[in-house]
């Protein structure tokens, strides 16, 4: 019943969200900005940008909207032409590393995810979903048009709307990752644009691709969905969040000096905020100050937010407040490290996954989760796509803590279909406190057809994360009064208890080697197939057709060789 | 015992030939056949030669002291004139005009009574309602004074025009001359109300090549947009400088006042929709000159072509539709920039302060002084102004032509929706002719395609698109030649979109394509081990044939 219960209350999260509550606004659409700096134990630095356009306005319902201000045009005729209720779109470059770096605020996998959820007007959804990403690939110059049935899932549980709305229903819901996506300056570009203020102005004009993408991590996603206009909830206004996380990495580009300013990460200084937001404020995450580091200029401003089960301190400086500036008209953060870098808290939750055997036949994946909580257990949902080509033996599907057996308490698992569709499993797994749960399943490499391969096959196959949601017990009461203004990056996964928060997080991809034949092997088999079969043909035509003749029985050698001999000596010949 | 044994062998590889000949032969020719489904060639063949006939229904109605007694009675029930053009050797145009003539009712009478020509129009209107496509014309005599002096036609807000009766005809005789003087006037009118030549052989600018058209003509024709089923039109503010100018536009209100009723009255030809966004930091690509004389910036004709596209990379394109996009771009120019004028070529500035680009759209700028002293300065946008900038700029890109009229014309208000219903008819007809031959040239060019390159599969979907668009083009044609303007502008229509969607559809791009030398690489070591003995025994077989006559002769012999 214990498990039971911490199902619902998964659930119940996820039923919950509808409560969150954005701030009061006057005006019809609102536009924040914000930029988090976060100095990680490992000594990079974590920057993490979020832009806000909120928009009062209906694109289903009623007359059809076709005014835009600050909400960008392309995407509004997209929600309105293909009844997109949530859509939530992540380009990423590199692997977070949850051990080193603790947790991002918003967490996506390597390569572009994208997950959607239609209105339940949408017939056929299936349909919808194949013009929408191709039209998304227009929108954002990625390859988001290899998106097809072979690697889209519908989750029973692991995604649910992040809006307000209570259609759960997962026939309108679609989950595809592509994990071979490469992220770069092409799809930075168009996410620029749908700023109000492109990268004119305000905190966008720190984003220069080529400091961007010389770091160990970026990740640049859009967050698209309904939430309440105000905290009556009566009605609903349209969410649009982008943000961009870049980790920055200190021992490569900092020649040695550990020291950081805005200007060494992105090589330029802020002067304004954006004139159309109506916030727009940079957060320095000061909780293990003056031990670690050391801030200028310093700002009166401090602000207390509870984020991922953990009380964290903030600088704050308003870039609407012309003070900021200061009198150098430009404001550039810099940060000095005092003292060497520490032991980081174990992150409470965290995955791992690697593919184990030998041969190019059958293999096994294994996934590791790790609960550190010094004493509580708690329920975590484990989604896994795995291509069909792997074809997974779900009979020897093992989940194993402490050395002992763990039955999931709930498996959803939809076999693959031979070109058709991916595995889908599910698991909701209670994972005991300070463990490890692993969770392993055999499987089988199916062999392509010749044309089914990739441009480079040597190379691998990649298979997608494995997504891991769970409600963490929080170290301090989580903050649940909703209807106070909060720090953007605070208020993206909404909080029902104050003893949990929701967390997410994905394993590393997977890259399989399939058996790969010699490319040009059909050529040979047809010239081989073709010799073998024209030889054959060839003995039988000639038996057939060559006409057998009785010869005459020819002499003995020794005859002849004596005719010879006879006919010199003038000898009558021996017949 | 010899000689039979060989006739065995013969038989046999003649059997085998045979055998390879009816199996092998087919079987190989079906496994590697690609699937063509069937289309109709000959219809598509029979487009490639256009025929079209334009049919024009004319109503002359008579009214009182313009005929005779005498003539009243003799005159013919209706006449029909016909013209031929040849526009080239594979497209022919013939109109036809019917007219026919009438005398006015007494209702009709007291309508022409009217004090004015526009009261008379609508007085005549709520009278009775002409199809579309169709014309009526009012003879009225010479001393009415519903038409002003000087003016012999006036042309009315919908298919009807007052056509004043010549001095000559009181005079004349012979009826015969009366409706011949009358026809040349009739012919002008018919030339301003539905379409002219000229106007037709445009719209047949994808068949046809431009020859001897002037480049007056062809710049016109270019200046609007290609016939389309559906536009997308994008009006966006433009403003460079958020941080001192606060712009308000109520551009709904305006577009459903201004736009939509003209939009809504066209909506035969085409399917509209319209949307609109504000554009921050977003600038023109030339810098403008300050020009002292007039104290203020300049934008000249010349550096206008260098304006648009850094905009356009702003603009971002329809993600819904494929349908063309009309852009129309309001510009407030930031405060060091200010004032900004458009200048024509000889340095005077335009205006109306707006300029046009062809097949794309329009620019107009727009000036505020932003006198208050704190920033950000809200400016509230007279959308009045705009509109009446921008309402006639997507006349001219959606073709409506305002050529123009001849001398003695005068051409009536057009009314609250911004198009007169002759306006519309003279667009459908052109625009019908223009998707009439564009579907044609797809269809027929697809044809040819799919004739030149024999890999293409030929899928039943696509064989029933071409077969209905071979079928809506035939009905297009076939309702032009009626004088039926509304429904051959909505088969047209049809046609066209079927005729894109044969050709655009993916299913031909899976082209099954084997060069040749890769083919008989992998057909030659099956194919030639099997053939040569095959041929050899029966080249031996013949030759032996051909032998065995003169063996037997010689044996005679």
């Amino acid at each position: 019943t214990a498990i039971c219960q911490s199902i619902t209350q998964l659930m119940m999260w996820y039923a919950n969200n509808a409560k969150y509550f954005p701030p009061p606004s006057t005006a019809k659409d609102q536009f924040q900005e914000e930029l988090v700096i976060k100095p990680l134990h490992s000594g990079d630095i974590y920057a993490s940008f979020q832009f806000r356009t909120q928009w009062d306005t209906d694109f289903l319902l009623g007359s059809k909207v076709s005014h835009y201000r600050l909400f960008p045009k392309s995407l509004g005729q997209v929600i309105s032409k293909f009844s997109v209720r949530e859509l939530h779109i992540s380009f990423t470059q590199g692997y977070w590393r949850t051990m080193q770096w603790g947790q991002p605020f918003l967490p996506s996998p390597p390569g572009a995810e994208l997950w959607v959820w239609f209105q339940d007007t949408v017939t056929d959804v299936d349909l919808a979903w194949k013009e929408l990403t191709n039209v998304l690939s227009g929108i954002f110059c990625a390859s988001l048009n290899f998106i097809d049935s072979t690697n889209t899932v519908q989750p029973s549980a692991s995604f649910k709307p992040l809006g307000v709305g209570n259609v759960t229903d997962q026939r309108f819901l679609r989950y595809a990752v592509l994990p071979r996506e490469i992220v770069c300056t092409e799809n930075l570009t168009p996410w620029k644009k749908l700023l109000p203020c492109g990268s004119k102005a305000g905190l966008a004009v720190l984003m220069k691709s080529e400091k961007l993408f010389h770091s160990s991590f970026h990740s640049q996603a859009l967050h698209i969905r309904p939430v309440c206009k105000d905290w009556q909830c009566k009605s609903t206004s349209w969410e649009l969040r982008q943000t961009l996380n870049v980790v920055f990495d200190l021992h490569t580009s900092g020649q040695g000096k550990r020291e950081w300013s805005l200007f060494k990460m992105f090589s330029r200084t802020l002067t304004e905020a954006c004139p159309l937001a109506s916030s727009s404020k940079v957060y320095v995450d000061i909780t293990d100050n003056p031990q670690l580091f050391e801030l200028s200029p310093a700002t009166p401003l401090v602000s207390q937010a509870v984020v991922l089960g953990d009380g964290r301190t903030y600088s704050v400086y308003d870039l609407t407040d012309h003070a900021t500036f200061g009198q150098t008209h430009s404001l550039n953060v810099l940060l000095r490290w005092r003292a060497a870098e520490r032991e980081m808290l174990r992150p409470l939750l965290h995955g791992e996954r690697y593919v184990a055997g030998y041969g190019l036949q059958t293999g096994e994946i294994h996934t590791l989760v790790y609960n550190n909580h010094p004493y509580r257990a708690f329920p975590v949902l484990l989604l896994d796509t795995v291509p069909w080509y792997l074809r997974l033996y779900i009979h020897t599907l093992t989940v194993t803590s402490k050395g002992r057996d763990n039955k999931p308490s709930y498996i959803h698992y939809q076999p693959s279909k031979d070109r058709l569709q991916p595995h889908l499993l599910e698991m909701l797994i209670q994972l005991p406190p300070n463990s490890v749960t692993e969770v392993t399943v055999q499987f089988e490499r199916a062999l392509l057809k010749w044309t089914e391969y990739t441009p480079d096959p040597n190379h691998g196959f990649y298979v997608g994360s494995s997504v891991i949601s769970a409600l963490v017990p929080s170290v301090v009461a989580m903050d649940t009064n909703n209807t106070q203004e909060r720090p953007l990056f605070s208020s993206f996964f909404p909080c029902k208890e104050e003893s949990t928060y929701f967390m997410r997080i994905y394993t590393e991809p997977l890259l399989v080697n399939l058996p790969t034949p010699d490319f040009s092997m059909p050529y040979n088999v047809i010239c081989l197939t073709c010799t073998v079969v024209a030889v054959g043909y060839g003995s039988l035509y000639n038996l057939l057709t060559r006409t057998f003749q009785v010869e005459e029985p020819s002499q003995g050698l020794a005859k002849r060789l004596a005719n010879i001999i006879r006919r010199l000596r003038g000898v009558p010949l021996l017949t | 015992m010899v000689w039979a044994e060989r006739h065995r062998g013969r038989l046999a590889a003649l059997a085998i030939a045979a055998v390879v000949i009816a199996v092998g032969v087919p079987l190989w020719w079906k496994t590697t056949e690609t699937y063509r489904a069937w289309l109709p060639v000959a219809q598509i063949n029979e487009l490639a030669q256009l025929q079209l006939q334009l049919s024009v229904e004319v109503e002359v109605v008579f009214s009182k002291g313009t005929l005779t007694a005498e003539h009243q009675k003799k005159i013919p029930p209706s006449n029909t004139r016909q013209e031929e053009h040849v526009v080239d050797e594979t497209t022919r145009l013939r109109y036809r005009y019917e007219t026919r003539y009438r005398t006015a009712t007494i209702m009709e009478e007291d309508a022409l009574n009217q004090s004015t020509a526009a009261e008379a129009d609508i007085s005549l209107h709520m009278l009775s309602e002409s199809p579309s496509g169709s014309v009526v014309i009012y003879v009225v005599p010479e001393s009415s004074t519903v038409l002003p002096e000087g003016v012999s036609v006036y042309v009315g807000q919908r298919r009807t025009a007052l056509l004043r009766a010549g001095g000559q005809m009181r005079v004349a005789v012979a009826l015969k001359e009366v409706l011949a003087s009358l026809e040349t006037w009739i012919k002008q009118v018919l030339q301003v109300m539905s379409f002219s030549h000229g106007d037709i052989t445009a719209a047949l600018s994808d068949r046809v090549r431009p020859g001897d058209r002037s480049r007056e003509g062809l710049a016109d024709s270019m200046r609007a947009f290609k016939s389309s089923p559906g536009y997308e039109i994008t009006f966006s503010l433009l403003n460079p400088d958020p941080t001192s100018h606060l712009l308000h536009w109520d551009v709904e209100a305006a577009i459903s006042s201004y736009i939509q009723p003209l939009l809504s009255k066209m909506a035969p030809v085409a399917n509209f929709s319209i949307d609109s966004q504000i554009l921050y930091y977003a600038v023109l690509g030339v810098n403008p000159r300050y020009d002292p004389t007039l104290n203020a910036y300049t934008l000249n004709a010349d550096s206008l072509s260098h304006v648009i596209n850094p905009v356009e990379a702003r603009l971002g394109s329809s993600a819904a539709s494929s349908n063309p996009v009309l852009n129309f771009l309001l510009y407030v120019p930031d405060s060091r920039h200010s004032p900004l004028h458009i200048t024509d070529h000889r340095r005077h500035t335009v205006p109306s302060n707006a300029f046009s680009s062809p097949r794309w759209g329009g620019i107009m700028v727009y000036n505020v002084n932003a006198s208050g002293t704190e920033l950000p300065v809200d400016v509230h946008i007279d959308m009045r102004r705009v509109m009446g900038v921008f309402l006639p700029q997507l006349r001219l890109m959606l073709g409506v032509q305002s050529a123009a009229p001849p001398p003695g014309f005068l051409i009536g208000p057009c009314g609250n929706a911004g198009l007169a219903d002759w306006e519309l008819d003279r667009l459908m007809w052109t625009r019908s002719v223009e998707n009439v031959a564009t579907a044609t040239t797809t269809i027929t060019s697809l044809a040819q395609l799919l004739d030149q390159i024999g890999n293409i599969v030929i899928n039943d979907n696509i064989a029933e698109q071409v077969s209905s668009a071979v079928a809506s083009l035939q009905l297009a044609v076939g309702q032009l030649e009626v004088g039926n303007l509304g429904l051959a502008m909505q088969y047209s229509k049809e046609a066209i979109l079927q005729s894109e969607r044969a050709f655009f559809d993916p299913s031909l791009l899976h082209l099954l394509y084997f060069p040749d030398d890769q083919k008989f690489a992998i057909y030659i070591p099956l194919f030639l081990p099997m053939c040569v003995p095959i041929l050899l025994s029966l080249l031996k077989m013949a030759s032996e044939v051909r032998q065995r006559p003169g063996q037997g002769q010689a044996k005679k012999d």
